[in-house]
């Protein structure tokens, strides 16, 4: 039956997939779960076109509050999609594969937040101008607000894998992922609803939009080992 | 039969737990190049424990892991790299086909659609994983076995799990390819295998007898 050839020497240094392979095939997975992208962004259009409707429609109200209420939901539906980050790979093995792999654990969990930004957060910050003009956001404030959403669900996804790591091991880690991750995304939502309403003021907003991108880049460096770390906990039991 | 006998992984001494209880104490084997070790034991005994303890996968363990004469953990990144290890969890995507798992693997296209063959999966290649049943994605985990340039120890848990004859059978080869070649391999499993070289370990034999004697007379339901 095998045909093997018996004088193949074993191997002995095998090198893992590279970064790109790791994203490719993340994103490759993304793209054939497209329920998983899509509820996170209707979740967050139908909250935000509910709102008028439970407040009232008054454009003045609606313009007061449309920072923070769009703020508000970046935060609940990126933390909703962030569940299930690390939840198939655990219950089929492929985490285990990973912690084994010859590069640091680090850059798969890089490449699986920038999935899942890519996934949840490009399309919700590409869709808030659209929200914004549905609020009675001021004019002032569309710019603003897009790149800090940019910056912002960034970093998001990146501090969400920390908890999502954590809770891998649990059947259901719904409130105590939230528990984990929300004290960790008050700065963003802080400077990001600070900057947007800097816009809107007339005042100038680049340094909150310099601490978001802070904020981005000390998530990038640091969130993915810590959830690197997390992970290996998870599985030590 | 064997090129070498040299001891590629030496266990002295060990003992494991697991959620606080000691699951066995006083372990000791050594695995060598072209030499296959069965590890037995009753359910609970800690088969998988002692696994992910080798691979580094668990750190709540005392005594001595060697690979190539060097302990853990300061060895453990070579052995790493000269591992393959295929756990309870076959770490097959089910999102992905086979071939795509395979060449996530690193295999190339060509290697990837031959392990398929070997394992019968011809005809599988572009299914989804999630849609095909139990023992056609544990072949697709087996099928790493299959792949040119095998890592030299192999660290398997219940590979037969879910098999049925013929890919037993399959198995057993392509394991005796492996040891000619130079290779090791270490694996559990409840099932009889006829696998020259093979030799068996076990984990009954080094159960703690008398149960949290360590926690200064705790009495606690065993």
């Amino acid at each position: 039956m095998s045909t093997v050839d018996v004088q193949t020497p074993v191997s002995e240094v095998r090198s893992g997939p590279g970064f790109m392979a790791l994203f490719r095939i993340e994103m490759l997975l993304a793209l054939r779960k497209r329920a998983d992208i899509a509820n996170p962004l209707l979740f967050f259009v139908t909250v935000l076109a509910l709102l008028p409707l439970g407040v009232g429609p008054e454009p003045e109200l609606l313009a007061k509050m449309a920072p923070g209420m769009i703020w508000v939901m970046a935060l609940l539906s990126t933390m909703l999609s962030q569940e299930s980050l690390f939840k198939g790979d655990f219950e089929d093995g492929t985490l285990e594969q990973l912690t084994l792999l010859p590069q640091p654990l680090y850059f798969a969990v890089l490449a699986k937040s920038l999935v899942h930004w890519i996934a949840t957060g490009l399309p919700l910050a590409l869709l808030s101008p659209l929200l914004a003009l549905m609020l009675n956001l001021p004019v002032d404030g569309y710019v603003c607000l897009l790149v800090s959403l940019l910056l912002g669900t960034a970093s998001l996804s990146l501090i969400g894998a920390i908890g999502a790591a954590l809770t891998v091991a649990l059947r259901r880690p719904g409130l105590l992922l939230a528990l984990i991750v929300m004290p960790l995304y008050v700065p963003v939502l802080i400077f990001g609803t600070g900057a947007v309403q800097a816009a809107i003021d007339g005042y100038a907003y680049s340094a909150q939009l310099a601490i978001l991108a802070a904020l981005l880049a000390a998530a990038a460096a640091l969130a993915p080992l810590a959830a690197a770390g997390a992970i290996r906990i998870s599985l030590d039991n | 039969m064997t090129p070498k006998s040299q001891v590629v992984l030496q266990v002295r001494d060990l003992a494991c737990e697991r959620d606080g209880r000691r699951l066995f104490e006083g372990l000791q084997f050594s695995l060598q190049a072209g030499a296959a070790i069965q590890i037995k034991g009753s359910n609970g005994a800690g088969k998988t424990t002692l696994l992910r303890t080798l691979i580094g996968s668990s750190s709540d363990f005392t005594g001595e892991i060697l690979w190539c004469d060097s302990a853990y953990p300061q060895s453990l990144s070579a052995m790493r790299e000269s591992l393959l290890y295929i756990g309870h969890r076959g770490g097959v995507r089910s999102g992905l086909t086979p071939l795509e798992n395979l060449t996530w693997y690193g295999a190339d296209h060509e290697d990837a659609l031959n392990a398929l063959d070997k394992v019968d999966l011809t005809g599988f290649e572009d299914s989804l994983c999630h849609s095909l049943s139990a023992g056609q994605n544990r072949r697709v985990a087996l099928a790493r076995l299959f792949l040119p340039d095998s890592p030299r120890l192999w660290i398997l848990d219940e590979p037969l799990t879910a098999l049925d004859v013929v890919g037993v059978a399959a198995l057993e080869e392509q394991m005796a390819v492996h040891l000619y070649s130079g290779g090791s391999i270490l694996l559990t499993s409840h099932q009889p295998l006829s696998l020259a070289g093979l030799s068996e370990v076990n984990l009954s034999d080094y159960s703690v007898s008398e149960p949290f004697e360590d926690f200064g007379g705790e009495h606690v339901d065993s």
